[in-house]
């Protein structure tokens, strides 16, 4: 083998036209599988623009972001997900264009628990379940007490996404965290690993769920609650897609929220309805975060408790006593 | 003890007399069967009505459930404990307890799996895990290394049972007569041969070298449950060795209430003799000192700072609520044990065994202790929920559905043990100087 391979070679080098006639048969072969390959793409790109017809018949179209454009009515095919993988992309895909953003103005909060209520109404949530909770605080015992409703931070690294083993729980491009409770297999890490305990369990029965057999579900409301999985405050994502502010934001009397998109740098008060500047609204009220040191980076900001409006109450429990 | 009385007729029956069905052991799986179906029954209530049958709610969300996880996959560390790091060494008195350390091991790491599924609150979804499994969650990471760990253990297991199982179906005449070709399929044809003792051997040493990350992979992982948050009791950087260090104490507790319990049940006077016990003794006063020492650093250094959470983690565990569990656990499991297994006359079989079986009830309320209150002091109060979110309790169909585990381990150890020779028998026949067994 080895005695072959060498005489070979030196056949090679002893016939400078043997190697001559190789090189020229390389170069043809080469051309060759060029202008093979150029005369497809010419071709295929000929008939691409044979099929590309236009009608003239241009249709005005909205898009998901809300803009208004103009498509040749040959142009318009139909959805290629619908149903139910339709709806699960949207999900996850979230608003286009926007990052939500709630601030949450202590000074104003009585515990009214008028946001509770609604939030539970829409999430068909038990009383004693809250995606939106009033807790008591007092930072020392020099410091006065208040109220701070306590929701879902929609962390921008959030420990719950981290850990979820199915994806079950997401964060969107919009800001906003996610959980699909026809995915999610109840193991419970996520509301281990949220510093804010902003996560809640469906250890029995949802209520009223007898009422709820043939709904559809929706991740973007979390209805129907399933038996065996985790719910949490969703930013009311189906009324943001609807243009609306979140149930909780919309029912405070107090003016205590503000909703908005950190993108545009508005948000809008829930209750007046005014619209600010949002870096002008924490920048003038020394806005801050909860738990910042913890890294979670949440979209919650909170203006400080000061120059409060109403009197610090204790509050009355109205949850059962055993559940 | 003299090694000439050992022929290999006698050491094999002596180490296998025990293979057969006899009234004992029915009356055994009778019972561990009837306390199972009870179990199950608990566990079927939980199915049709939700994990809310047991006491766990929304802020201490891990309860029994996940605290036995943990003490099962601790238990199951001491295969690798005895065969791979004790026996790579090359300390020859472990032979007649390989086989008991490994029994345990796939005992447990079986039993841990299905533990994990109790807790869940969609245990049909449970192959969701594998659709849609995310590698960023540590759930993905242990789900990996159990079934590895587990499938090592169960190799481990069977490469020298082949060569035993051999000897077994050629020369126990007293073999149930539906064992004998169960045994022959399973012992592959081996016939004592050089050239497949050295396969054996050499596949049986890859194991080893194997197993040892992936035990201590599996607890690591398993710390990390807890260590990946934030929580003031979890968020550890020892948790890894913490945990694995722990996991070796309660394992070697359990391998030696096995040795007593073949020993004084299958007469194994012989050959589990008082000298394995008093080295088990050692290796559980030498593990249960590594133990303390992260148990030290563990409680010392955050209990010098006292950072807020801390402290009230810390203060509920020394003085609150959970502090007669608490320091019950600390000195009647780890520091008493140690005392006393440093004299040699508790590390005689009887009194290590009582050592025994109190360090491996404390390893469990270790582990609740580790897992529950953690969660019941979280960053923000806990407020206008009912009174049971605030305090957990076990409920009794919890119970029942976390006794069901024990038992299972128990009918697998029984079965394992009852069906095969609970000391390998070829490598005993080794060790006592009987080079080559006749295979008639």
């Amino acid at each position: 083998m080895e005695e072959n391979n060498s005489s070979h070679s030196q056949n090679e080098s002893e016939d400078p036209k043997g190697s001559t006639r190789r090189n020229f048969l390389k170069n043809i072969g080469l051309a060759g599988v060029g202008v093979a390959t150029g005369a497809a793409a010419l071709y295929s790109g000929h008939i691409f623009e044979a099929k590309k017809e236009v009608s003239g018949d241009q249709k005005v179209l909205l898009t998901q972001d809300g803009k208004l454009v103009q498509v040749d009515s040959l142009e318009i095919k139909a959805m290629e997900k619908t149903g139910e993988e339709l709806s699960e992309s949207l999900w996850r895909e979230g608003i286009p264009g926007r990052r939500w953003v709630m601030v949450t103005d202590l000074s104003k909060c009585r515990n009214a628990r008028k946001c509770i209520s609604a939030c539970q109404e829409a999430h068909q949530l038990r009383p004693e379940q809250y995606h939106m909770n009033t807790l008591q605080m007092q930072d020392m015992p020099v410091t006065a007490p208040f109220n701070m409703p306590k929701n879902c931070q929609h962390c921008d690294n959030p420990p719950c996404v981290a850990v979820c083993p199915v994806d079950a729980t997401y964060k969107r491009p919009d800001g906003i965290v996610l959980i699909e409770n026809d995915r999610c297999i109840g193991c419970r890490f996520c509301m281990a690993a949220c510093p804010y305990s902003a996560r809640i369990f469906n250890w029995i029965e949802p209520k009223d769920a007898a009422n709820h057999l043939g709904q559809e579900y929706n991740a973007e409301l979390n209805v129907p609650q399933k038996l065996g999985t985790v719910s949490k405050c969703l930013f009311s994502a189906d009324r943001l897609r609807e243009g609306k502010l979140p149930y909780c934001v919309e029912a405070c009397p107090n003016g205590v929220y503000y909703f908005g998109d950190e993108n545009e740098d508005a948000v809008t008060n829930g209750t007046s309805k005014e619209t600010v500047r949002l870096s002008k609204l924490l920048r003038d009220n020394a806005g801050y975060q909860l738990m910042p040191e913890l890294g979670t980076k949440p979209r919650v900001y909170y203006l400080p408790p000061k120059n409060r409006l109403f009197p610090f109450e204790e509050a009355k429990d109205q949850t059962p006593e055993n559940v | 003890m003299d090694d000439n009385k050992f022929t290999i007729d006698k050491i094999t029956s002596d180490l296998t007399h025990h293979i057969r069905i006899n009234k004992g052991f029915l009356i055994w799986m009778g019972v561990l069967t009837a306390s199972l179906l009870v179990c199950l029954y608990a566990y079927s209530l939980q199915l049709r009505n939700g994990l809310g049958v047991a006491g766990i709610r929304d802020y201490v969300t891990w309860g029994l459930y996940l605290s036995n996880f943990v003490f099962f996959v601790a238990a199951s560390l001491i295969g690798m404990l005895i065969s791979a790091v004790l026996g790579l060494i090359g300390m020859k008195w472990l032979t007649p307890i390989t086989r008991i350390a490994e029994t345990i091991a796939v005992a447990f790491a079986a039993v841990a799996g299905l533990v994990i599924v109790s807790d869940m609150g969609r245990p049909e979804r449970l192959l969701y895990v594998f659709f849609y499994g995310r590698p960023q969650s540590p759930i993905l990471w242990d789900v990996t290394v159990i079934i590895t760990y587990f499938t090592l253990s169960l190799l481990l297991m069977f490469l020298p049972l082949i060569a035993d199982m051999a000897i077994i179906h050629r020369r126990v005449a007293s073999l149930p007569s539906w064992l004998k070709p169960v045994y022959k399929v399973l012992s592959l044809n081996f016939t004592d041969q050089p050239a497949q003792n050295r396969i054996i051997n050499r596949a049986t040493r890859i194991l080893l070298i194997l197993l040892i990350p992936a035990a201590l992979s599996i607890h690591t992982v398993t710390s990390w449950l807890f260590a990946v948050t934030s929580r003031a009791g979890w968020d550890s950087t020892i948790f890894g060795p913490y945990f694995v260090s722990g996991a070796f104490v309660a394992g070697s507790a359990a391998v030696v209430i096995a040795m007593f319990f073949f020993r004084r049940n299958y007469k194994l006077q012989d050959y589990l003799t008082d000298l394995h016990f008093d080295n088990m003794g050692k290796v559980l006063a030498t593990v249960s000192l590594v133990y303390l020492y992260f148990n030290i650093n563990e409680f010392l250094v955050p209990g010098y700072k006292l950072k807020r959470g801390d402290a009230i983690h810390l203060q509920e565990l020394f003085a609150g609520k959970d502090a007669l569990m608490f320091w019950t656990v600390q000195v009647g499991g780890l520091i008493l044990p140690i005392l006393f297994l440093l004299f040699r006359r508790f590390r005689k079989p009887l009194p290590i065994l009582i050592i025994s079986v109190v360090v491996l009830i404390a390893a469990w309320f270790k582990r609740y202790l580790i897992v529950i209150p953690t969660q019941e002091h979280p960053f923000l109060p806990i407020q206008h929920v009912p009174q049971n979110f605030v305090h957990y309790s076990p409920t009794l169909i919890e119970t029942l559905i976390s006794i069901a585990p024990f038992i299972l381990v128990l009918m697998i150890i029984t079965l394992i043990s009852k069906f095969f020779p609970v000391i390998p028998l070829h490598e005993t026949a080794r060790e006592k100087g009987i080079d080559h067994i006749q295979f008639d």
